[in-house]
């Protein structure tokens, strides 16, 4: 009964004929006083890989267990695939897969035995799904007598994913799924998802990682419960009309404040080795930035023009 | 039904793989029982006394030999004056004694009256009470039995038999006790807990998102508890019964029913406290502060309800131990029948529907 139950659901229609898995209409989130999201509105295309990017705090995570059903938006409508998160939520919940922040398994329980214990709790089991988390499970699969809890953090990473994935699920929702884990693990996590995308699974994901935004299709960049931008990530940073240059010294620390009491300047951030910089007057030359840098007596300076990045963008967002 | 079976073998992995679990769950029951029962006791056994003999005749010599043979009473020494009496107290291991007045025997004769002075350590009042008491009754015993000569004209002898418990052994009284605590707290406690740590771990979420209905989740974690708090159940009664010798002199199935329901009563409570508190230690303290003290204090398991101010007696009657007490009494050592206790069976009934009505209502399908 329980998988008649699941193939009803798979080939679900969408209303007006909308090839829509995720819609957010003007919705509102408040906490007692204070408001967690502000009238966000947006919509996820069926198949697609939808980026939500913003700071810590930014509304990401109450976003996502809105549309988890776990949380009522105080105002607005949300849908997944066509299903109102208010009314249907016991529908949904048969057709997301879901991935919280934080590492949200069983420690006590071996790897196996917390795959075993979603897919039961699915009506589904690990043969029948094998294929789709194959990839992902024969990285963790030679640990799988041990407790989850003494996995490294990109394995817990892969088993929680594994775990989100086993019922098969037309929405895949992964909250920071790369926060707190290495360089090599994020890439190989980003791979999988082009992958699983590849098979047809709409997926939504948040980070605070600005160099992982493009690797999404599109982006909402958010802040403060707001969204400020949605579009590709090629196309966002097209619309950035500013001129950037970027800085280095052997002193970075002072060279960021040298430039910051500068008169011409207009913003300077750190991004790794290099400060980023953009000016009042969008013509100015980095060599003049140069000339003012070496009368601070900076030692092994490089200045230059640079293309901006999704970075730049987000900061310049932020501060208009 | 496969979900449900599924979830249940997920507890009990959490059960078996948690050290503090186990301890709690076996540990705890049969380390409180035995103290309970061998510690807290109201008999008294082997108090040391001292005697101050001021006659040294036949009478006194007689009257030491009773108290001393009673196995009660133990002689720590003899005194020789009044002056010693007030030293030998602040010493502390004399907790009683007894004087003779001059010339006891003659008077006791030739008068029919005689002075003994009992001096009790009252620094422990229920003790110094007791003594004293057991010690006049032995001396009255005395006179009435061996001293036939002076038969006084008019005498009403009370005898006094008590029932049930004839000896008037008081881990009668506190196996029944222990056995509601312990079902109690480690039934409650256990399921709030294990429930309010998914919600802490975070795992609660997942839950939720997932198919698993309300109910499903609430019987997977009762499931386990109920298995395991049977078989806690049974071990409190044997060691009651093998060990201090508790009678059993009703229909043990009966009394496993009983217990059952008791326990499935307090597991629903377990899941209400964990529907309103929202971590581990908030659940373990409610369990702790609203369910043990009450059910040490007031369900009649070591001060008599009757005792109470009215206002303690309304509020002993919402205590289920209270009730379930007087089951089990009447079962273990009256042996009764379902006639006997139906009205304490229904209340007890009547709180577990109540409770599970309101924790599945209470149980949140969304995180707030």
């Amino acid at each position: 009964m329980k998988t008649t139950n699941k193939q009803e659901h798979s080939v679900t229609s969408y209303p007006d004929g909308k090839q829509e898995a995720i819609t957010v209409q003007h919705v509102t989130k408040r906490y007692n006083d204070v408001l967690a999201i502000t009238d966000v509105s947006f919509s996820v295309g069926k198949g697609e890989l939808f980026g939500l990017i913003g700071p810590d705090g930014a509304g990401k995570t109450t976003l996502m267990r809105i549309l988890m059903t776990l949380l009522l938006p105080t105002e607005g409508e949300a849908y997944l695939a066509g299903l109102d998160v208010r009314k249907e939520y016991k529908k949904i919940r048969h057709l997301v897969g879901y991935m919280p922040g934080r590492f949200s398994l069983y420690q006590d329980l071996s790897v196996e035995e917390n795959l075993e214990f979603f897919a039961t709790v699915f009506g589904t089991t690990i043969q029948e799904n094998y294929d789709l988390i194959r990839d992902i499970y024969v990285q963790i699969e030679p640990f799988k007598k041990r407790l989850a809890g003494k996995l490294s953090g990109g394995m817990k990473q892969k088993l929680a994913l594994s775990c989100a994935l086993i019922h098969k699920p037309e929405i895949l929702v992964l909250d920071e799924p790369t926060t707190g884990v290495d360089a090599v693990s994020r890439k190989e996590f980003w791979d999988m998802l082009k992958r699983l995308q590849k098979q047809g699974i709409t997926i939504l994901v948040s980070t605070p990682y600005m160099d992982e935004a493009g690797l999404c299709d599109r982006v909402a960049l958010m802040q403060k419960g707001q969204i400020m931008t949605i579009d590709t990530p090629p196309r966002i940073v097209e619309n950035y009309q500013r001129n950037l240059l970027a800085a280095r010294s052997t002193d970075m620390h002072r060279l960021i404040n040298d430039i910051r009491n500068w008169d011409k300047t207009d913003t300077a951030y750190a991004f790794g080795q290099f400060v980023h910089v953009t000016t009042s007057d969008d013509n100015l030359e980095a060599v003049e930035l140069e000339r003012y840098l070496l009368s601070q007596n900076h030692t092994q300076l490089q200045v230059f023009e640079i293309s901006p990045g999704i970075e730049d963008v987000f900061m310049d967002l932020m501060t208009s | 039904m496969k979900r449900f079976y599924g979830f249940v073998i997920k507890e009990f992995y959490h059960i078996f793989r948690d050290v503090r679990t186990m301890v709690i769950l076996f540990g705890i029951p049969i380390i409180q029982l035995l103290l309970f029962g061998t510690v807290i006791t109201n008999e008294i056994k082997d108090a040391r006394i001292a005697i101050l003999d001021q006659s040294k005749d036949e009478a006194t010599r007689e009257i030491t030999q009773k108290i001393l043979s009673s196995g009660y009473f133990r002689l720590d020494q003899n005194l020789e004056s009044t002056a010693e009496v007030e030293g030998i107290f602040r010493k502390g291991h004399v907790k009683e004694v007894i004087v003779f007045g001059q010339n006891f025997g003659e008077k006791l004769v030739r008068e029919g009256r005689a002075d003994v002075q009992i001096i009790a350590d009252a620094s422990d009042p229920n003790i110094g009470k007791l003594l004293s008491g057991y010690t006049a009754g032995i001396i009255n015993d005395y006179i009435t039995k061996d001293m036939k000569p002076v038969t006084m004209p008019m005498q009403i002898d009370t005898e006094v038999r008590m029932f049930y418990n004839e000896s008037l052994k008081s881990v009668y009284m506190f196996v029944p006790g222990i056995m509601a605590m312990i079902l109690m707290l480690i039934s409650a406690m256990m399921t709030s807990i294990s429930i309010t740590r998914e919600k802490e771990l975070g795992t609660m979420e997942i839950l939720l998102v997932s198919p698993l209905r309300p109910t499903q989740i609430i019987l997977g974690k009762v499931t386990p508890y109920l298995f395991l708090s049977i078989i806690n159940a049974i071990v409190i009664v044997l060691i009651g019964h093998l060990v201090f010798l508790v009678p059993i002199k009703g229909s043990v199935i009966f009394l496993m029913a009983e217990t059952i329901l008791f326990i499935l009563m307090a597991l629903c409570l377990g899941i209400l406290i964990s529907t309103a508190a929202k971590t581990q230690m908030t659940a373990m303290f409610i369990s702790m502060i609203a369910l043990m003290l009450p059910t040490m204090l007031l369900s009649g398991f070591i001060f008599p309800i009757e005792n109470m101010p009215k206002a303690l007696q309304v509020l002993s009657s919402i205590m289920p131990p209270r009730w379930f007490i007087i089951i089990i009494k009447n079962i273990m050592l009256k042996g009764t029948g379902i006639l006997y206790v139906w009205k304490e069976t229904l209340i007890i009934a009547g709180m577990a529907t109540l409770f599970t009505t309101i924790a599945v209502k209470k149980f949140k399908t969304r995180l707030e």
